[in-house]
């Protein structure tokens, strides 16, 4: 496709966001919901032909760049990172995420290990990294997002793999699940309130049947995913911070145990689904 | 050896299956040390939400399905937390019940301070006026509630209830307890009421 072509589409697929977005209007809400899921998916069939068609791909090219250029304190790159797969291995590594690190002593995810290595090896302050991690509406991913959007793309076509070896490893995907079902905060909400049921919605907005393998597989290999309504990419860490924010939670701290069980209790449901990173959500 | 006991041994194995097919169960204590340590950055206020209400424990162990005894010690705890209106009159205005039903404010940590009052957001759940056809499915539909009860006192205090604290008449309910939780006041509450229950109301046109 063109890129005038693709500027053409990608605008439309905007306009009936904002439109499914506006709308209040009788008879006009569902037909847009409908609409705008077409062209979307319309989209997402053609990304696959031509995946630069995503603006994601841009933090995949930026996270490429922030792995490879000496920054930091310690004026290092990333290219010395274990991503489980050994120090630098970058392919087929997300696929395997989260996973137990010996260093470190614990399970991590992909923002979690970034973060790691962006301290261990470049020397950046880590509470500093984690103060503000995710962008506000409108604005570009951080750096963290930017290299988790390079990391599973390098993953991209590959199945959904978690090893499960360690028991740390099985512990965090029992907590995981647990966590799943845990009802908290001042809605006695739970991730299982909408996400435990087949063709549920709020609102218009389908809710995925997370702990559902078959469709659990269809959505979770997706993210990172540039997010029309937020027009940026969000990581799976970035989109479960979400949720909280939803069921009216505080602020989750990026790479801390719930969110990296719960990411590991949604890719063993997911288990062989696969990764196509970054994805495109409404 | 009686052909039972190898079924039985058989069984047995069968449901042992392999030790990586079944997530192992996790202690309760190790969960609650998760999520202490997943949010040190919230402020002390803001910590105060972490934590579970015995109901809320006892629902999450059983995935909301809890067994008889259970269920009935949720009901009576969760009965004994509605509070009614000084009068008595549990109606309310239902076009302010509308707005509430429509909105989804208040209580998510970019609400404060409030630039408005918290909302009932019963549409993100409920299909209640048929004039919006923007509503979710996780709860039942609402359409035309009070008007299929013949808009009757029973049904209006059952709604009331409802509204106030689910769990009082369903236990492990989905639904928040927003009186209960404090996020509706008693004056909102009866709004809501009328608009589920008043016969001006559109949920009954």
């Amino acid at each position: 496709m063109s890129s005038a072509g693709r500027a053409a589409l990608w605008l439309s697929v905007c306009a009936l966001v904002v439109a499914f977005a506006a709308t209040r209007a009788p008879g006009l809400a569902q037909d847009a919901t409908d609409a705008s899921e077409k062209e979307i998916e319309r989209y997402r069939q053609m990304l696959k032909a031509d995946p630069w068609s995503n603006p994601a791909m841009l933090d995949v090219d930026r996270g490429e760049g922030l792995w490879k250029t000496p920054r930091g304190p310690k004026a290092t790159s990333l290219e010395a990172c274990d991503l489980g797969k050994g120090p630098g291995v970058v392919k087929g590594a997300f696929a395997e995420l989260p996973r137990y690190f010996a260093d470190a002593d614990r399970v991590m995810d992909a923002e979690a290990r970034i973060v790691w290595c962006m301290e261990k090896l470049q020397g950046f302050d880590r509470a500093a990294l984690l103060k503000k991690p995710y962008p506000g509406g409108g604005r570009a991913t951080k750096d963290i997002g930017a290299l988790a959007t390079y990391i599973a793309h390098e993953s991209n076509g590959l199945k959904l793999s978690p090893t499960l070896h360690h028991p740390k490893e099985k512990e965090a995907l029992a907590l995981g699940e647990a966590l799943f079902f845990r009802r908290g905060g001042p809605m006695d909400f739970a991730c299982a309130t909408c996400h435990a049921d087949q063709g549920k919605r709020i609102r218009l907005q389908g809710l995925p049947f997370l702990s559902k393998p078959a469709e659990a597989r269809k959505v979770v290999g997706d993210w990172p995913a540039y997010r029309v309504s937020s027009s940026h990419v969000m990581t799976m860490e970035h989109r479960i911070y979400d949720c909280f924010w939803q069921m009216r939670m505080p602020e989750v701290d990026l790479g801390s145990e719930v969110p990296v069980a719960l990411t590991m209790y949604l890719i063993k449901v997911a288990e062989g689904g696969e990764i196509n990173a970054p994805g495109l959500k409404r | 050896m009686p052909a039972i006991f190898l079924v039985a041994l058989l069984t047995a194995l069968l449901y042992a299956g392999p030790a990586d097919a079944q997530a192992p169960a996790i202690d309760a204590a190790r969960m609650e040390a998760a999520v202490k340590r997943s949010w040190t950055q919230a402020s002390p206020e803001w910590q105060a939400r972490l934590g579970q209400d015995e109901t809320m424990v006892v629902c999450s162990e059983h995935r909301n399905s809890p067994p008889p005894a259970v269920a009935d010690a949720i009901l009576a705890r969760e009965r004994a937390s509605i509070k009614y209106p000084a009068d008595g009159k549990l109606m309310g205005d239902w076009k302010k019940g509308q707005k509430l039903a429509q909105s989804g404010y208040g209580g998510r940590f970019t609400d404060y301070p409030p630039r408005t009052e918290n909302g009932g957001n019963c549409y993100a759940c409920h299909q209640l006026s048929s004039n919006e056809l923007s509503f979710g499915t996780l709860g039942p539909s609402l359409l035309e509630y009070g008007k299929i009860r013949k808009f009757s006192d029973a049904d209006v205090k059952a709604v009331y209830d409802r509204i106030y604290n689910p769990q009082a008449a369903v236990a492990c309910a989905s639904m928040p307890r927003l009186g209960a939780g404090g996020h509706l006041s008693i004056e909102q509450i009866k709004d809501l009421v009328a608009y589920v229950m008043s016969p001006d109301s559109p949920v009954n046109k």
